[in-house]
């Protein structure tokens, strides 16, 4: 019996902008290197990403945004995470983020901040290294 | 975390998330936790959907957990997906699908791995339903990985199964064959929108005419007519029908006594499965990963057989007395 377990990651698209194919390189990135991936699809309201990574008890939620609505979106799903008790979640975004914004964006309590040109390792020691560890353990 | 099972009890769904995480990475506590939950289980109608990958299992799925909530049910369902046998890593992707579903609290959606089962489901599936049942969550869909014709598992979990198929995806000679088509207790036919639908659903009015199925081996077994039924989801067609027809398994399975007969069978294969479990952990703390390596060199130099091998490992974890 291994002493830890797969990382579970969930990539959401919040918003309306209808291009997933960064996320859909993540999440192949993430598989390949042995994580589980729930992919939520596009469109997601904070709502609805909050209460997939809830019911999918997920140790890190990466949340692609294109459209520019990421200062709408993410404080609205960082409060959720909150008031739900499950903000030990590790949070990162990716897309298209501003570099006025990236500050901001960190003071809600959202990790790492990727943008293009990222290299697929970064994103995966990020996750590797931020997810709080007791999480993984699987001896009680 | 020792209140976990009451949390879950009383509807926290966070507790029920933590408890599935449990369960499936085989934490030593999580077995302690499921002997009380066995208790409150029981009540949930468990419903298999299964059929080959592309044939609208997970859209299926949404359009009934759809239906269900309009008919005030609190659904639970399984999604399982293959993990990768290279890197052990896996896209769950079920939820796409089912995203009108996310964010109604009433509806627990839980996505898993097969980590390398090859039945269909996740080796610990069973018990993550048990889980669910017991936090009253009824009826519970398990959606199995697409699967190929031998993939039957999930009739060892489920009290009703669907066996769904879409047009334009075999000949006839596919549906007399052994296997997936032999465990349906509903088929449906998907994408009724599309051209062939109809023959498909000839093809397997044909099968059934045939009557190949469990009542011929055992003559007395009550008679369930198995229904095909042909949905459209896209045009939202044949889902109350759908939904009417598991109801009516259900009853059919309450009356007839056959609830209870196929939950003894389940029972026993459970246990079974929790022994054979016992020894596989067994036979891995006792043995070592360069002891492996020496013995499996042993064998493929023809130096050693691979019985003998066995017999000595068997003995060595208790199975076998010393010869």
């Amino acid at each position: 019996m291994a002493d830890t377990r797969p990382i579970r990651v969930l990539v959401a698209k919040p918003g309306l902008d209808g291009h997933d194919r960064g996320a859909k390189v993540i999440a192949r990135a993430l598989r390949d290197a042995g994580m589980e991936v729930i992919y939520t699809g596009i469109r997601q309201t904070p709502e609805m990403i909050v209460e997939a990574a809830i019911q999918e008890d997920v140790d890190a939620i990466l949340m692609s945004i294109l459209s520019g609505a990421h200062m709408a979106l993410f404080p609205k799903v960082m409060e959720l995470l909150k008031k739900d008790d499950v903000d030990d979640i590790l949070v990162a975004a990716g897309g298209i983020l501003p570099d006025e914004d990236i500050v901001a964006i960190k003071e809600m309590g959202i990790k790492g901040c990727f943008g293009p040109g990222t290299s697929m390792d970064e994103i995966i020691d990020f996750v590797r290294n931020n997810v709080q560890a007791d999480r993984l353990k699987t001896e009680v | 975390m020792e209140n976990i099972v009451e949390r879950m009890l009383s509807g926290d769904r966070r507790a029920l998330a933590r408890m599935v995480t449990l369960i499936e990475n085989e934490v030593p506590a999580a077995r302690r936790y499921l002997a009380e939950l066995h208790h409150h289980a029981g009540r949930a109608h468990i419903v298999g959907v299964t059929g080959a990958p592309g044939a609208g299992k997970s859209t299926l799925v949404t359009h009934l957990v759809r239906e269900l909530r309009r008919r005030d049910a609190k659904v639970g369902v399984v999604a399982i997906d293959p993990t990768s046998p290279f890197t052990g890593g896996a896209i769950l992707g079920d939820r796409i699908r089912m995203m009108e579903l996310s964010g109604d609290p009433q509806v627990f959606i839980r996505s898993m791995a097969s980590r390398g089962n090859l039945g269909g489901l996740a080796a610990s599936t069973r018990d993550v339903v048990r889980a669910m049942d017991a936090a009253g969550y009824n009826p519970i869909i398990i959606e199995t990985v697409g699967t190929g014709q031998a993939e039957v598992e999930v009739m060892r979990t489920a009290q009703s199964v669907l066996v769904v198929s879409a047009p334009g995806m075999g000949d006839d000679i596919q549906a007399i064959k052994a296997g997936i088509l032999e465990i349906a207790d509903i088929f449906v036919v998907t994408k009724a929108d599309k051209p062939g639908a109809d023959q498909t659903l000839a093809e397997l009015a044909m099968l059934l005419s045939l009557d190949s199925t469990r009542r011929l081996h055992d003559k007395s077994l009550p008679y369930w007519r198995i229904p095909v039924l042909k949905t459209a989801a896209i045009k939202d067609q044949g889902i109350p029908q759908v939904i009417d027809a598991m109801q009516q398994h259900y009853d059919y399975l309450v009356e007839s006594g056959m609830l209870a007969n196929r939950a003894q069978r389940q029972v026993r294969s459970e246990i079974q499965a929790l022994v054979l479990h016992a020894v596989v952990n067994a036979l891995k703390a006792k043995t070592t990963d360069d002891e492996w390596q020496k013995l499996v060199e042993d064998v493929t130099s023809r130096e050693r057989d691979p019985y003998s091998v066995a017999s000595e490992l068997e003995e060595r974890i208790g199975l076998r007395l010393p010869s």
